[in-house]
């Protein structure tokens, strides 16, 4: 039998004269004939709902026994067209959605969007707001990486792992909730600017954080780095070349594992990164363990930038957050409320909202998945002609068949949770 | 659009003496370099980017589709490239005539990770890659038949009414969600329910054209 082909004509039904569908012929590898063993491949379906898949994912598998020939993910399950919505919306009315998308991490996301758009617009804006956003993107990277560690030991068998990294993570999000108002839809940057200044005390509490929070890392780190249980699992399985992970668009921890130093913070700064000292962690395996050295790895990074970060706040207290640009900042409340042209800035923002150049810029930041990227057209209006979203976990995720290739059915289960996937972002 | 040479990348130079004509224009945009390349040598172009040794863009950050809101206004396949050991970025663009039919050549050859993003702006867009291995919708599932969600000329609510897609809803068989993948896999086409049967042989396959 030849290799597989699934050229189906996508102007045809794809079914023959008599109705039924046209045959697609199974992969068969080399070595694994069906004279051998005369057995007959089986599919099994993993998810949609299904708490391996993270999410709503859905995992055509077949297989041979207990070996994979090949693996078919299906999304779309979450698709919500945020970006259909936000053609309809203006620019800070898409901050919502973005919390929406990776919602693991959606400081992160709101900080992406508004440096796109300031992109787009060439807006500068000030130092205390890019030291916020720096440390809104760490505090990010720091729980995503925490659910990631603790959904994958679950995925493996380890429950205690689990329920520390979310103690952990409870406590970040207490902070986040301090700041934001809320744990999950945060919505905290506006075009220029913040939503808010961190209130009063609030960086004691993170840098009762950052004192803490690392001795859970070291516990990690002597619960699975040598536990030879977690070795067997992860060691030498889903293996990805330096070569395939660029030739698949990896990014992330994805992309590091596999050797390629390659961190948007270093090799495209924005927000001033490059200001800040911290290592980039780079595997050299590109299988799952190394995976999981690079977010150990990268936590203890992002500690590093918090503390950074919380010293050159404490240097900016008072300094202003915002750029002064009316058009682009809405006024302090109380002047709109008594000076007429606070008033009608206040007016034109909230009915036309802030418009852009004409033009399109595209931005990518290092998120805890991967690079996301926004990218925007702009026709001079202040509602995005196109709004594009590059999601990280989408394409790291559609390596996942490659991945997969000649593993157990367990390692399949590892193989996915290793990749981070978030499924808010991957149907968005 | 301003055409500024200030950050203009030196691809562009390199294009045009490599491939003239193909290349249609150029511009700068918030310090992006965008290239536009004629439809029949975009593939062409594409691979000697990513081959050639003094330009090596050999990471597909992204793939997608820009229509705009002047309907007049072709449709653009947007590619941005980059190179990792150069640190360079380009973006290149193929536009396409929105009154014939959509057609570009697949890079999945190229780059692997462009798979999905080339299902996904066929899913959305409706703009069909030739030589892709396995084109087919990715986020919206097999028999949808309301259209191209991200077309200018779809509405926000979807072209069938809210009454019409509850009606869909809830008269469809979940179970009879398999792939013709799958189905031809399993050989489990005799076993579907009859009205799965029917909808496949008639030839029901989310494509309003």
């Amino acid at each position: 039998m030849s290799t597989r082909t699934l050229e189906l004509d996508l102007s045809t039904p794809g079914v023959d004269s008599e109705g039924r569908p046209i045959r697609v012929p199974l992969g068969v590898r080399a070595g694994a004939s069906e004279d051998e063993l005369g057995g007959e491949h089986m599919l099994v379906n993993i998810g949609p709902q299904h708490p391996a898949t993270h999410g709503v994912l859905r995992l055509v598998v077949e297989l041979d026994g207990e070996v994979v020939l090949r693996v078919i993910p299906h999304i779309g399950y979450l698709h919500s067209g945020f970006e259909k919505l936000g053609e309809y919306r203006h620019y800070n009315q898409i901050v919502p959605l973005t919390d929406r998308t990776d919602y693991l991490s959606p400081m992160a996301n709101n900080v992406c969007l508004a440096l796109a758009v300031e992109k787009l617009m060439g807006l500068e804006i000030t130092e205390r707001c890019q030291v916020l956003r720096v440390i809104a993107c760490e505090m990010s990277r720091v729980i995503s990486h925490l659910v990631w560690l603790g959904t994958t030991g679950i995925d493996l068998g380890a429950f205690t792992p689990f329920l520390w990294s979310f103690q952990e993570r409870e406590r970040i999000y207490d902070l986040q909730e301090a700041w934001t108002g809320a744990r999950l839809t945060t919505s905290l940057t506006r075009v220029g600017g913040m939503m808010a200044d961190v209130p009063e005390g609030w960086t004691d509490g993170l840098r009762d954080y950052c004192r803490t929070f690392p001795k859970t890392l070291t516990e990690v780190d002597t619960m699975f780095t040598r536990n030879a249980i977690w070795i067997g699992r992860t060691q030498g399985v889903g293996v990805m070349s330096a070569e395939d992970a660029i030739n698949y668009s990896l990014s992330g921890p994805m992309l590091r594992a596999s050797g390629v130093a390659y961190d948007v913070r270093k090799d495209c700064p924005y927000l001033g990164y490059e200001t800040y000292d911290f290592d980039v962690p780079v595997g050299e395996h590109g299988d799952i363990y190394d995976r999981y050295r690079v977010r150990l790895e990268e936590m203890w990074q992002s500690v590093r930038i918090l503390e950074q970060a919380l010293d050159r706040l404490e240097k900016l207290k008072g300094a202003p957050v915002n750029v002064s640009d009316p058009r682009v900042i809405l006024p302090p409340k109380h002047r709109a409320m008594s000076d007429m042209e606070a008033m009608i800035y206040h007016f034109k923002q909230v009915m036309e909202g802030v418009s852009t150049p004409v033009g399109e810029a595209y931005l990518g930041v290092e998120n805890p998945k991967g690079e996301l990227g926004y990218y925007f057209v702009s026709d001079g209006t202040a509602k995005p002609v196109r709004w594009r979203i590059r999601p990280p976990s989408f394409l790291n995720l559609a390596a996942l068949p490659k991945l997969c290739e000649g593993v157990l059915l367990s390692d399949v289960i590892a193989i996915n949770a290793s990749i981070d996937i978030v499924m808010g972002e991957i149907d968005r | 659009m301003t055409a500024s040479t200030a950050s203009l990348s030196p691809s562009v130079a390199a294009l045009r003496e490599k491939f003239g004509a193909a290349i249609t224009r150029h511009a700068v945009s918030c310090g992006d370099t965008i290239v536009h390349v004629s439809n029949e040598r975009a593939h062409e172009a594409l691979a000697w980017l990513r081959d050639e040794p003094t330009q090596r863009f050999d990471y597909l950050t992204d793939l997608t589709a820009v229509e705009y809101r002047d309907v007049e206004r072709a449709l653009e396949v947007v590619y941005q490239l980059r190179s990792i050991e150069r640190k360079a970025d380009l973006r290149v663009k193929i536009e396409l005539d929105k009154t014939a039919p959509l057609v570009v050549d697949s890079v999945v050859d190229l780059w692997k990770g462009a798979d999905w993003l080339e299902r996904e702006v066929y899913d959305m867009f409706g703009v069909r890659f030739r030589g892709h291995p396995d084109l087919r919708r990715i986020l919206m599932w097999d028999t949808y038949a309301e259209g191209h969600p991200l077309r200018k000329d779809f509405p926000l609510r979807g072209h069938f009414s809210r009454a019409e897609q509850t009606r869909q809803a809830l008269s469809a068989n979940p179970e009879a969600q398999y792939s013709l993948e799958e189905l031809s896999i399993a050989e489990a086409y005799e076993e579907l329910p009859a009205d799965m049967r029917e909808r496949l042989r008639r030839g029901e396959r989310g494509d309003v054209g």
